[in-house]
């Protein structure tokens, strides 16, 4: 759902492609922010000043650098640019095929914070200090006294039940939050000494949600937009590998889709959809090789990068039931290699955890939907107007369908029953990632329950609905 | 009765700077104005260059009033004013 985090960030991103194509973007950077904050403009924050600031931390991030990382307060953005263009022509130049510093994908911007007050359950002036008083009634800790006419709660006795907050028919009993915190399921996020929010890399699993949680915007993303630009403008041979989960993010057809990203400078295209397929045909096979040698088998899914780091991290011991089947952007990536071996990959998703896998399994660049939107965007493409692209052979519907809860379940269910006619899979899809899923996992390690299949999607929905999709 | 005739930017700014929550206006329109209204998508009609690009998404009304940072909201607004100024 688009909201003024999201605006800006997509704003920036086109103004950064528009700057690139005119070759004024060195000069333009350090402006940016003043421009999008005038003197005599309204504030969002408490001064256009602090706009600013933010705004100059945000196009960091933008620049492939963490606003945590800052070391000189006064460095401009231009010099950020500079390093930047340093960077990229010594690895260039080493050629050590693509050996980049890795530093995790997201980053929380301190000034940004806004040290949301520790999340607990107050009464407002809401309350009329009625004459039954069921919030007394209900509590269990008997935290909530009534003075002058206000119910007031002992947060020293409160245990955050809620049961007030249901009970008061004024309500006037509200539980406050930290929103990053609330939505992150492995407690990654936490506020520091400072009261700045700070992410745990070593417990983070990249799935976004605070990304996307925090209404003061100040988890960012490190992008690799400009690389991308870069390596373009270089005549690099850039394949351009599109995400099942692209369909209906712009509007027109996917093959539209791939066209316009010929359009923008990508050499070739691949449907990772294709990928899909093999992993459908090698998760099906790996799947009844278990089932044969244990009929108490128990698989899950592993496309999803953002689970497997939730087992590594969080559930190690679980991992023997993570299937081995590379991911649909690992076979697509071997595709275009088989095809050319000397193109270079950019998987383009709606995820931020592929940029993890991406490092790990040697894909080189990786776009979010909302920076492959911006090059559109920028360049003056509009996806509808495209031709369609003739693809050799379109992607099967079901690998098309890999993105939606669901989708990868069906996939193997349809691929099973082609090759044994009476395939039962007991399959069970966690549909979203949240503080409970290790638990739920953990109880299914036990064999207790009825399933052998597990698909896991971290974000409600699938892929769809990941924290840089456009929908 | 001629029809107020609306068209929606669907070029790319426009469309992922908001635009893409308008395409489905058609089917939101109250009854008494569903008929006298035209929703069209169009391509880029280039506002985010001419005028600022933060003021995308772009809606324009009968060819000439342009609005900016259009909402499901404010469109349907102005469509029941600029209705209820042609009976």
């Amino acid at each position: 759902m688009l909201n003024g985090s999201i605006y800006i960030r997509r704003e920036l991103l086109i103004r950064l492609v528009r700057a690139f194509d005119d070759g004024t973007l060195r000069e333009e950077l350090d402006h940016i922010p003043v421009k999008l904050r005038p003197k005599d403009m309204q504030a969002s924050r408490c001064c256009i000043y602090h706009d600013r600031a933010v705004l100059k931390y945000r196009l960091m991030a933008l620049l492939g650098v963490c606003p945590e990382n800052e070391e000189d307060e006064a460095k401009t953005l231009a010099s950020y640019f500079d390093d930047m263009v340093e960077r990229i022509g010594a690895t260039l130049d080493s050629q050590t095929g693509g050996q980049k510093a890795v530093q995790p994908p997201l980053s929380v911007c301190g000034s940004a914070c806004s040290g949301c007050p520790d999340a607990k359950i107050v009464s407002t002036s809401n309350c009329r200090g009625c004459f039954s008083r069921p919030c007394t009634f209900t509590c269990p800790k008997k935290a909530i006294t009534v003075v002058n006419g206000q119910s007031v709660i002992d947060s020293a006795k409160c245990i955050k039940c809620g049961k007030c907050i249901t009970a008061c028919p004024y309500h006037a009993i509200v539980k406050t939050t930290v929103p990053c915190e609330e939505a992150c399921p492995v407690n990654a996020i936490r506020k520091n000494e400072q009261g700045v929010a700070e992410i745990d890399f070593e417990k983070c699993i990249y799935c976004g949600k605070c990304f996307n949680s925090c209404p003061f915007s100040a988890v960012m993303e490190r992008s690799q937009l400009l690389e991308v630009l870069m390596a373009m403008k270089r005549g690099e041979k850039l394949v351009a590998m599109v995400a099942p989960a692209a369909d209906r993010q712009f509007p027109g057809k996917i093959e539209q889709l791939l066209a316009a990203c010929v359009q923008a400078g990508f050499k070739d295209v691949m449907e990772v959809a294709l990928g899909a397929e093999l992993t459908t045909e090698h998760e099906t096979k790996e799947f009844i090789e278990r089932f044969e040698a244990d009929p108490k088998t128990l698989m899950t899914t592993s496309c999803c990068p953002a689970y497997v780091n939730l087992v590594k991290r969080h559930l190690p011991t679980f991992l023997p039931h993570v299937s081995t089947t590379p991911s649909p952007m690992v076979y697509a990536m071997g595709l275009v290699k088989e095809k050319d071996p000397t193109a270079k990959t950019v998987f383009i998703g709606p995820c931020v955890a592929k940029r993890g896998e991406a490092v790990e399994k040697g894909v080189d660049y990786v776009l979010s939907f909302e920076e492959l939107g911006a090059i559109f965007a920028g360049r003056k493409i509009d996806v509808m107007l495209c031709p369609p692209w003739k693809t050799e052979r379109p992607a099967a519907d079901t690998a098309r369908n890999f993105a939606r809860s669901c989708g990868v379940t069906e996939a193997v269910l349809a691929e099973a029953t082609s090759k044994i006619p009476d395939f039962k899979l007991c399959a069970k899809q966690i549909n979203g990632i949240d503080k409970k899923t290790a638990a739920v996992l953990k109880i299914h390690a036990m064999g207790k329950m009825p399933e052998n299949f597990i698909e896991v999607m971290a974000c409600p929905g699938g892929c769809v609905n990941g924290p840089c999709s456009l929908r | 009765m001629e029809k107020v005739k609306v068209e929606i930017c669907c070029g790319t700014a426009c469309y992922i700077l908001g635009a893409s929550r308008l395409v489905d206006l058609e089917a939101e329109l109250p009854e008494e104005i569903r008929g006298k209204v035209e929703i069209e998508a169009r391509p880029c009609l280039n506002f985010c260059e001419k005028e600022q690009l933060g003021g995308a998404p772009y809606v324009r009304f009968n060819g000439t009033e342009v609005m900016a940072q259009a909402t499901p909201e404010s469109v349907l607004q102005r469509l029941q004013e600029l209705c209820g100024e042609a009976e």
